[in-house]
């Protein structure tokens, strides 16, 4: 055994009073700091339960059509939607997609500026780099429990946990994007007297669009990664259901939500990949050189 | 490089420019300031230098050419003139303007407005279109959408890709790209255009073309261009005015005849070994000057030896004519025999060699 040099006892005391502090003196606050989340995501599950099934499977087929212009991801996207009405999930499947867009939004509008910021700066990057490792290897119950001590169980520390453990892929993505733009376009831009926003809007972030694209494919599929867990502390949804299933022991129930979860990925997936090759081929990347 | 022109009467004026590349280069240039040679800066501080007190006069309305071998600094020495490189030591005047005065505000808005620039590697934007990439420079400088796509299409017509405009950079080839890039150069409508190996990455008949064109364009827009080549014989076929560039350092300045008829040093004579001199030599430097009775047959002043050549097919001497059509002098194949016979070094004894 390794001896006990120190007693971490003090130690855990004072985190654990620390967050009871945190909890008692600034729990409203930070719960009222947290609610334009929950207006959001309340905001797409309402409209997502309130679309019509079979208006949302023409919106998604339609997508993937202009995506594709072929029949076969249409097909593939038809078929994995009726499965999920068949099946009697589409109630949950919409709660799911809601978490998951509301996830991946903030991811967004989180993540983007951060990788930009990290393109920019060796500094920043030294920083942020450990942190979004941390992000994607910590357990989420770490960071869970305090969440749901803070903001109590239900959709707040549920949506916040799937944040953080999506967003790090789409940091990573922007930053790498931005800076493998061909250093040429970069040098010809800035000999014509280009302002930095204008090169980051006009050049960076549209050459860099089919990378950020693929960030953001990979925060969707770990954003659905994580509904199980969120279910765990009162997300609902599909999650929900395989923990029923679970805990009832009635596999059918559990089997027939996790390919639920299957097939929305599958969806979603799908149609993202097939945006971010459009785009790439629009631009051609690597063949102009 | 001892012509002391003043700031007024020249384009770019470049006094001293320096460029180490390195952590530390203001350390570096101490010591070379202290008098150790390059390789000894390079090799004691890990430094590179770039370039080595470089001073030129460009005059205004000229193409004027820096020559020389890849890792001779020439990229560097270009960038330096729209300040897309900071020197570490030297003087840049571009108009009579102080370059590494200005501030970033001040350089956007000169980049914008005053220089123009064609890159070896085309640079082209591959999401936009053609006519959106010529019209990029206008666009930057805040150009309205209809104005700025009517002056595209002008160039794109002058480049000679009418009917590309809603093309993407990557459908066309490679002389087309570049043909974009010079017209989107040519849409600024700038005095000063800077050509970075413009025509290098292009296929030799290609190339040949984009000279042509280039001279042609030259000769109605007189511009000051600037033109950074490796290819000697680009150098002499365009250049009003060649300076030849070695690890950094100026070697020698002149007019392209002058650099072949009289190199500087053993460097400059090995290009000047296999390089068309037909091509680089006027008629009028090895013409005997003065009033003959009139020839049959005439060529103009600016004349080079090839035009010449195959007149002497059919007759013994050929008449130079000035820009108003008299004759200034004559020229027989001997002269053009003897100008275009390999140089032999009659100044330095040691060397023989050939």
């Amino acid at each position: 055994m390794f001896p006990e040099l120190i007693d971490t006892r003090p130690l855990r005391r004072a985190v654990d009073d620390g967050l009871n502090w945190v909890v008692r003196n600034w729990g409203g606050e930070l719960e009222a700091a947290a609610y334009p989340l929950l207006m959001l995501l309340n905001w797409i599950e309402r409209l997502l339960i309130a679309t019509p099934w079979w208006l949302f499977i023409a919106f998604f087929v339609g997508l993937s059509w202009l995506a594709t212009r072929g029949w076969r991801l249409p097909l593939v996207v038809f078929l994995s939607l009726i499965f999920l009405g068949l099946m009697q999930l589409w109630r949950d499947a919409m709660v799911t997609t809601a978490l998951m867009i509301a996830a991946t939004l903030t991811a967004i509008v989180v993540s983007i500026p951060v990788g930009v910021w990290m393109s920019r700066s060796w500094r920043v990057r030294q920083i942020v780099t450990p942190v979004l490792d941390l992000m994607q290897t910590l357990p989420s119950f770490v960071y869970l429990i305090p969440a749901v001590m803070i903001f109590g169980p239900g959709k707040i520390p549920a949506l916040l946990a799937t944040i953080v453990y999506a967003s790090p892929p789409l940091v990573r993505l922007t930053d790498l994007g931005l800076r493998n733009v061909d250093p040429a376009v970069m040098e010809a831009s800035r000999a014509f007297g280009t302002s930095p926003s204008q090169r980051l809007f006009g050049v960076q972030i549209p050459l860099a669009l089919p990378t950020i694209l693929a960030g953001i494919n990979q925060t969707t599929m770990m954003a659905l990664a994580m509904v199980v867990i969120a279910s765990m502390i009162g997300a609902g949804g599909l999650g929900y259901q395989v923990l029923q299933g679970i805990g009832r022991l009635e596999v059918s129930r559990g089997l027939f939500a996790g390919l639920g979860i299957v097939v929305l990925a599958i969806v979603f997936d799908r149609i993202t990949q097939a945006y971010g090759r459009r785009i790439q081929e629009r631009i051609g990347v690597g063949e102009v050189r | 490089m001892g012509a002391n022109g003043t700031a007024g009467d020249a384009a770019i004026v470049m006094r001293g420019v320096t460029k180490i590349f390195g952590p530390d280069p203001e350390a570096a240039l101490k010591l070379m300031r202290a008098g150790r040679s390059k390789a000894e800066v390079q090799a004691e501080t890990g430094h590179v230098v770039g370039l080595d007190n470089v001073s030129l006069d460009i005059a205004r309305g000229q193409i004027y050419v820096v020559m020389g071998l890849s890792g001779s600094g020439k990229s560097t020495l270009i960038r330096h003139v729209n300040r897309l490189i900071d020197p570490t030591a030297g003087e840049i005047v571009v108009n009579g303007e102080k370059v590494l005065d200005m501030t970033m505000a001040q350089l956007r808005d000169f980049r914008r407005t005053r220089i123009a620039m064609v890159f070896q590697k085309f640079g082209l934007l591959p999401h936009r279109s053609v006519i959106d990439n010529v019209a990029y420079g206008l666009e930057v400088r805040g150009m309205g959408r209809a104005a700025r796509l009517e002056k595209a299409a002008h160039w794109i017509e002058v480049v000679g890709l009418s009917g590309y405009e809603k093309s993407r950079p990557r459908q066309l080839s490679g002389g087309q790209q570049q043909r974009v890039g010079l017209a989107r150069a040519l849409a600024m409508d700038t005095d000063i255009l800077l050509m970075d190996e413009a025509f290098s990455a292009l296929d030799p008949l290609i190339r040949s073309g984009m000279q042509e064109q280039l001279l042609d364009l030259q000769s109605s827009l007189n511009k000051t261009i600037l033109f950074i080549t490796h290819d000697f014989d680009e150098a002499l076929k365009i250049g009003n005015r060649i300076a030849v560039l070695k690890d950094g350092a100026v070697q020698q300045v002149g007019k392209p005849e002058e650099i072949v008829l009289n190199p500087g040093n053993a460097h400059i004579e090995e290009f000047v070994r296999d390089v068309n001199k037909a091509r680089a030599i006027h008629v009028r430097t090895v013409m005997e000057e003065g009033a003959f009775e009139p020839c049959e047959l005439t060529v103009p002043a600016d004349a080079r030896c090839e035009d010449v050549l195959p007149h002497f097919a059919s007759h013994e001497w050929v008449g130079v004519v000035d820009g108003e059509g008299r004759q200034i002098g004559r020229v027989r194949a001997r002269q053009v025999i003897k100008a275009l016979a390999r140089y032999v070094p009659s100044n330095g004894p040691s060397n023989g060699q050939g």
